[in-house]
């Protein structure tokens, strides 16, 4: 066996099987990464221009990242180069912040309706397209709605959901609303909240979507 | 033919045997000799540990061991540590709660690991157990201060509350003030892990200052420096100490201040804390450094030479926890200095980082293993191995229990030959015969697992990464390792032929996890079905296993031996192999 260095098990392994796509990874570029929708500016302006399309319900093909990964592009600067990709649990240690390595923005992200929290690192992320991709991913089984695109949308599959999230001052905000830098130090936690229920958080820019579908969830 | 009369030993007799028996390996012994003993030994039992809160019912315990005074339980996988199990895989301890609320009113100890804490619990607890003396919850989430403040307004017997490496949610600092004016019976309290605002100076003041008993304080990072002298000086009879953010402006009172209130605590043992830790106050500690035992430098920013010269300031440590700022030479004047050192864990100060930050090699640990005669236990992170450099420790240190090392570079071979570090590991298993951890990394081929079964006949818990080539590696762990335990594995090629082969073995071990492996949704099933005894549990947070072909290897997999048949509380990304549910 050749000693290379940082190659994973599936480039190596014999019995041809498709391991990659097996694979949960925290991605940075490099080897056969697959990046989604392009690299997304560091400090992203207000909300986001493209449509993220957040087809979630059917598992098939809502792979659309082509792998099973959470995508992080390499910023221009700030974070240290990695030049391989970094495998999630390993090496062994303790990801929040403690012995000793840089802190990571942990928050917690609760969905309505479903009975476990998971938790994101905001600096993970470079916009909210990013984050948005990565919620799509953990909670498959749900429909997250971009509220800043407002086409109508028909759903199969799953409930809509409104991301929101509660600031420092514990007010409860529609996700997008301000720049991107200024949520992930504002931000303590983050909600998928029924789109019924959003109706409250009405955001500054345009248009609410008026649609919900209201059909059982995919996953049970 | 000969009648023979037996005279039957009288119950109190073995009861009060039984009493002084305190270990469970030997109470499960005394248990299987005869059906009376059997009986009188569950109802003289008070203490039960449950490794795995899914390998049986509450009511079950309940129903064993009517007389339970104390109680330890752990909940999810050892790699939850490290993100490998998603949010809401279980390991709830309210069930338990609830059933022994009504079944043990009189529990005094309740020590939980890896499990999900909600407040509800924590009120529950406080609302039950008027006796309650020892609250440990190591590494649980799911509970905010509102459930500590229910623990500390009801529990007025309360000795130890350790909330060690838990997640908790911050609310408000006040709950210290919810210990009534008249509770002074505090011995230990361990609250390193909570957030900013979750603390009350004044209130944790004045608890330390009516609680003559205290021995161990760990206090949380949000504590100021300057508050320390305060505290310290309210407990001079501390024994263990945790301080807070360990870094300030140099103000020349702070440091006198703190120096003085340090050289006052005539018993303590043991530090931790240090967040952040400048070298300034360091010196501020060595009064007591003559006597640590226990040094915990893990958050500890400090770098040589101030870091080398603080660890050779105390002689008698036993346990050294730190990063790898020490680097070789620091390790070198630990093993010149510390001859009574019994644990070394060395912690990565940039472990994502690409390239190596500090000179930290598999010198510091060779010169360790050769200078601490008393070494046992270790933990390592490094960058680099060689299997000469295992030899020769594995030569120096036949006493190792516990050895785990963690080369940062998956797949990483020897440094100097190119080859796999099998016979350097080997030599660890077959010269460490008492060894009951370990944990592989680096280059590694089915030959280590061959020396492992051969070698390794105490070793208890093993983890392995990126290792082996073939099923033939599993299999001589599973069918070699006669006192396997847990066995945790990630990333390597190990199938479904050892795992079917070696089934009944798994009943013989708490659990086995296996993620990013080979084994097939097909195997997982068969083994499932055939074996009742064992839940097989897949997790997969993409969709239904049974979207994808049989053969599609599985994602995650968590095996372990249950007499409570499968759970009832798993969440949509866990399925059961199990026959019904299948």
């Amino acid at each position: 066996m050749s000693p290379e260095k940082g190659k994973l098990l599936a480039e190596t392994d014999a019995g041809g099987l498709n391991f990659e796509a097996t694979e949960l990874t925290l991605g940075w570029p490099g080897e056969s990464r697959v990046t989604s929708d392009g690299v997304a500016k560091l400090g992203s302006k207000r909300g986001f221009s493209e449509t993220v399309d957040l087809s979630l319900g059917d598992n098939k093909d809502s792979n659309k990242l082509g792998q099973f990964q959470i995508n992080v592009p390499v910023p221009e600067a700030a974070k240290s180069p990695v030049s391989k990709a970094q495998v999630v649990g390993w090496p062994p240690v303790r990801v929040y912040p403690k012995r000793g390595t840089k802190s990571c923005k942990y928050v917690k992200v609760a969905v309505d309706g479903a009975p476990y929290l998971r938790k994101v690192d905001l600096e993970m992320y470079n916009s909210y397209q990013q984050l948005l991709t990565s919620l799509e991913d953990m909670f498959s089984c749900f429909t997250i709605r971009n509220y800043l695109n407002d086409k109508k949308r028909e759903r199969v599959n799953g409930i809509e959901y409104v991301p929101t999230y509660e600031d420092k001052d514990g007010d409860w905000m529609l996700v997008g609303d301000v720049p991107w830098q200024m949520f992930v130090e504002s931000c303590k936690r983050i909600r998928l909240m029924k789109s019924s229920e959003a109706i409250g958080l009405a955001p500054t820019t345009p248009t609410k979507c008026s649609s919900t579908s209201q059909i059982k969830k995919s996953c049970t | 033919m000969q009648k023979k009369t037996t005279y039957s030993f009288p119950d109190e007799v073995l009861e009060h045997v039984c009493s002084f028996i305190q270990s469970d390996k030997d109470r499960n012994s005394v248990s299987m000799v005869c059906k009376s003993w059997y009986e009188v030994e569950r109802w003289c039992r008070r203490k039960v540990f449950v490794g795995n809160c899914y390998a049986i019912s509450p009511r079950m315990v309940i129903r064993r061991f009517p007389e339970i005074r104390s109680i330890e339980l752990k909940g999810k996988p050892h790699f939850a540590d490290f993100n490998l199990v998603p949010d809401g895989w279980g390991g709830y301890v309210l069930p338990w709660i609830v059933e022994m609320a009504e079944a043990y009113p009189w529990l005094e100890e309740i020590r939980l690991k890896r499990m999900v804490v909600t407040d509800e619990s924590l009120e529950l607890v406080a609302k039950s157990f008027k006796n309650l003396e020892v609250l440990v919850l190591f590494s649980c989430e799911g509970f905010s201060t509102d459930g500590l403040a229910a623990i500390a307004g009801s529990c007025k017997n309360l000795r130890e509350l350790d909330l060690r490496d838990s997640e908790v949610d911050d609310l408000s600092g006040h709950w210290l003030n919810h210990f009534p004016e008249t509770y002074s019976s505090l011995v230990s309290l361990n609250i390193s892990c909570l957030g900013s605002d979750e603390v009350s100076f004044s209130a944790l003041e004045c608890l330390v200052g009516r609680c003559p008993n205290l021995r161990s304080l760990l206090l949380n990072r949000e504590v100021p420096l300057d508050k320390i002298s305060n505290i310290l000086r309210r407990a001079p009879q501390l024994v263990e100490f945790g301080t807070g953010i360990y870094a300030a402006e140099l103000h020349p009172d702070v440091f006198s201040n703190l120096a003085g209130a340090f050289s006052s605590c005539k018993e303590l043992r043991s530090l931790s804390g240090f967040w952040d830790a400048v070298p300034a106050y360091i010196p501020a500690i060595y009064s007591v450094c003559s006597g640590l035992t226990s040094l915990n430098l893990s958050y500890a920013t400090i770098q040589n030479p101030d870091l080398t010269k603080l660890v050779s300031h105390c002689p008698s440590l036993q346990r050294l926890l730190v990063l790898d700022y020490i680097e070789d030479n620091g390790l070198e004047a630990l093993a010149s200095s510390c001859k009574g050192l019994q644990e070394l864990r060395v912690f990565p100060s940039d472990p994502f980082g690409a390239e190596p930050n500090v000179s930290l090699t598999e010198r510091g640990l060779v010169a360790v293993s050769l200078g601490c005669p008393k070494l046992q236990s270790v933990l390592y992170f490094c960058r680099q191995m060689s299997n000469a450099a295992l030899v020769t420790i594995a030569q120096n240190r036949p006493n190792l229990t516990r050895f785990r090392l963690c080369i940062i570079d998956p797949k990483m071979a020897d440094y100097q030959t190119l080859k796999p570090l099998d016979v350097g590991f080997g030599a660890i298993v077959e010269h460490c015969k008492d060894l009951r951890r370990l944990s592989l990394s680096g280059l590694l081929t089915d030959r280590v697992f061959e020396f492992i079964g051969r070698y390794a006949k105490k070793l208890e818990m093993l983890s392995l990464a990126f290792a082996g080539e073939t099923d033939m590696g599993l299999h001589h762990v599973l069918s070699g390792c006669e006192s396997l335990q847990k066995l945790e594995i990630m990333d390597c090629p190990f199938g479904d032929k050892a795992l079917l082969e070696n089934a009944a073995k798994l009943e013989t071990m708490r659990s086995l996890w296996m993620s990013s492996c080979l084994v097939s949704l097909g195997a997982c099933k068969t083994l499932g079905q055939k074996m009742p005894r064992l839940n097989v549990e897949v997790i997969d947070e993409k969709g239904p296993p049974d979207s994808r072909p049989e053969s599609h290897p599985v994602a995650k997999l968590y095996i372990y031996r249950s007499v409570a048949g499968p759970r009832l509380d798993m969440p949509p990304f866990v399925w059961t192999m199990n026959e019904d549910s299948v």
